[in-house]
């Protein structure tokens, strides 16, 4: 306090903006730390409630009591709750997850293995979502009432109602059984494993990168139907919000501001208005990214894509709470990784929110 | 307060009764208001559609007994396994030989079942962290929010699907699961609300005259929220609708023999290319009723002016 009393006024300047965004970033940081601690929280009392007795599944039944003691002591059962938890915090920072029971790998192995596919199917679902539904909703807000805003809205609309698994479903029987335009469930033909070696996880990057153009085409035909799906959904949801901000925009008045210093309507559309948007667009990515990550589970079951979604589903029918748990936390870290990356980006995008640091 | 100007004449239809620029009572005033919401949402002919597919839904949960056979639902004919549309099984039968129409018509009530509970338990859980928070601001606002954000950071399928790994598959798991998710949107909304409303005179007013904090949240605070909950409710349905259907789906939802719509799908899924109907019905169910509560919802919305 004193040394900013003290010091000159260029100085308390610079100590206050480096200060407001010292301070935001610690807020976010520190607000990441609570959620992952809650997050932690479920998942060690989800671990608690299960139902299945994690000392008699080690021991067996036939175990004497002094064995079950000694196993439960050893498993660390007998502490107080805290501690259990303290001691389940320190494993989930440390990556164990323990063993999963169906692949007898550590479970963080598994993920890392498995996550590489689901992250290459929602990229470019995100991708379609973005570079489609941005202009759409630009498009209806430009169009507002208009037929052409009503057809936009309602085909964003079916996307929202639309069970993912369902349309999966539809999509499979009308583009692969019914039309053969793309490729059937799963990530290759079985004759095209193993040829190309992993080294992103990304099947269709690593096969350029070795340079088997054929094992690409067949990875692209298999990508191209669930991507196209998810990026419907995504769409739906991106151009709804894009439409809705973009409307927020071409009500003020810098809108008609610039039309009547006679820039062409496109460039104020397209430059000015969208560009205040992207930073509330941000966020809405950030989210839409989330919910593909979740909707995994889902998707991945009806196109057989082995990814996360589809490891956690047969973990669940397998009673492998581990492996469960673990995904749990991966999509969960993901997850609050993108809002603190929304929160963090929307600064750097918005001189305004600047401002408020 | 005191009695109309004698100047206007009695309305002597009920639309100009309603209509009335000046209502008599509150009664007429409420009405009045609920009227020309009708009004407006009456022009909407998508929001019309929406409101349409859910009063139908309700009705044929509530006759379900009336439209179709209970028995055809659940009773197993091998000998009809499969079989196509027909004027005895106008969807088809799955893959026990089950009337699909019959176990669509059931499956309704488990739907709204789940869709019931889980708003009887988010709407007080949101009200009673929101309104505290907006309330009494400061440190109370602070902790409370905080939770808010903890619960709103996660992922709601994947946590509904670790919750009902761990409990066990079945209904009331499923509808915990998704509640325990689902509620921090109406927290921040009945934060919201009362926030906007804290400072009013009519608040202060009743301080004065000495009401608890209770009875202001209560009969102040309360009424003015919950148009936006109801509104934000309805948008939330086809959501929660669509992830009941997903746990369903993979297992975790009602457990058969009861007709509930996702699980429907997933064993179609395995006569997908040769008996589409099996799976692709009961999924055509969930989405029309989800889209029938997005087209409400939004019409709803756009009458109370883009609140919620």
């Amino acid at each position: 306090m004193s040394a900013a009393t003290t010091a000159t006024p260029a100085a308390r300047g610079r100590v206050r903006r480096f200060a407001g965004p010292v301070r935001r970033v610690a807020g976010v940081v520190f607000s990441v730390l609570l959620t992952f601690l809650g997050l932690t929280c479920v998942t060690f009392v989800i671990g608690r409630v299960m139902p299945i007795d994690p000392v008699l599944a080690i021991v067996g039944d036939k175990a004497s009591a002094e064995t079950y003691a000694q196993v439960r002591a050893e498993i660390g059962l007998d502490l107080p709750i805290p501690v259990q938890y303290w001691r389940y915090l320190m494993k989930v920072l440390h990556g164990e997850f323990g063993t999963s029971v169906i692949t007898s790998h550590p479970v963080l192995d598994d993920l890392l293995h498995v996550f590489p596919a689901t992250l290459e199917l929602s990229v470019l679902a995100l991708i379609i979502g973005v570079v489609v539904g941005v202009p759409l909703g630009v498009f209806a807000a430009t169009h507002r009432d208009r037929w052409q805003d009503q057809v936009i809205r309602f085909v964003s609309l079916l996307g929202y109602s639309m069970p993912v698994f369902w349309l999966g479903l539809v999509g499979l029987l009308l583009f692969y059984a019914k039309l053969g335009w793309v490729e059937g469930p799963g990530r290759l033909d079985v004759s095209y494993d193993d040829i190309v070696p992993t080294i992103t996880g990304l099947i269709t990057v690593d096969s350029l990168i070795a340079g088997e153009v054929e094992v690409f085409w067949n990875a692209f035909w298999h990508l191209v139907l669930p991507a196209s799906l998810l990026g419907y959904l995504s769409l739906a949801y991106v151009a709804r919000m894009t439409r809705s901000f973009m409307l927020a925009q071409l009500n003020q008045e810098y809108v008609l501001a610039t039309l009547a210093k006679g820039l062409s309507p496109w460039r104020v559309v397209w430059v000015h208005a969208l560009g205040n948007v992207w930073v509330q667009l941000v966020t809405v990515i950030a989210l839409t990214f989330g919910s593909l990550l979740e909707g995994a589970v889902l998707t991945e079951t009806v196109f057989a894509w082995p990814g996360l979604g589809l490891y956690m589903k047969n973990s669940l029918f397998n009673a492998d709470l581990n492996a469960v748990l673990g995904g749990t936390i991966l999509v969960g870290v993901v997850y609050i990784g993108l809002n603190m990356l929304s929160d963090l980006v929307y600064p750097l995008v918005d001189p305004r929110a600047r401002d408020r640091w | 307060m005191s009695a109309r100007p004698s100047i206007a004449p009695a309305p002597d239809t009920l639309r100009a009764w309603l209509l009335e620029p000046a209502p008599a009572s509150r009664g007429q005033a409420r009405l009045g208001r609920w009227f020309r919401g009708w009004l407006a949402f009456r022009r909407n002919p998508l929001a019309l559609v929406g409101l349409a597919i859910v009063v139908a839904l309700v009705l044929m949960a509530l006759f379900a007994p009336l439209l179709a056979s209970a028995d055809a639902a659940v009773h197993q004919v091998l000998e009809d396994r499969l079989q196509p549309s027909s004027w005895a099984h106008l969807f088809g039968t799955d893959e026990l030989g089950r009337d699909i129409y019959a176990r669509v018509v059931f499956g309704s009530r488990v739907t709204l079942t789940i869709v019931t509970l889980v708003s009887l338990i988010v709407v007080p859980v949101g009200l009673l962290i929101g309104l505290p928070a907006g309330y009494f601001a400061g440190w109370i606002d602070t902790v409370l929010m905080r939770l808010t954000d903890i619960f709103l950071a996660f992922p709601r399928l994947v946590l509904a699907l670790a919750f009902a790994a761990a409990l066990g598959p079945g209904i009331e798991n499923a509808v915990i699961a998704i509640s325990l998710t689902a509620w921090p949107p109406y927290a921040r909304l009945a934060r919201a609300e009362t926030l906007t409303r804290r400072q009013a005179e009519f608040i202060q007013a009743a301080e004065m005259q000495g009401a608890s904090h209770l009875r202001i949240i209560a009969t102040q605070i309360v009424p003015l929220c919950l148009s936006s909950v109801i509104i934000r409710l309805t948008l939330d349905m086809a959501g929660i609708i669509l992830t009941a259907a997903g746990l369903g789906f993979l297992g975790l939802g009602a457990q058969p023999p009861a007709a509930e719509w996702g699980a429907m799908v997933s064993t179609g899924r395995n006569v997908l290319l040769d008996q589409w109907w099996v799976a692709t019905i009961p999924g055509l169910a969930i989405f029309v009723t989800s889209l029938g509560f997005n087209l409400l919802g939004d019409g709803l919305r756009d009458v109370a002016g883009g609140r919620g």
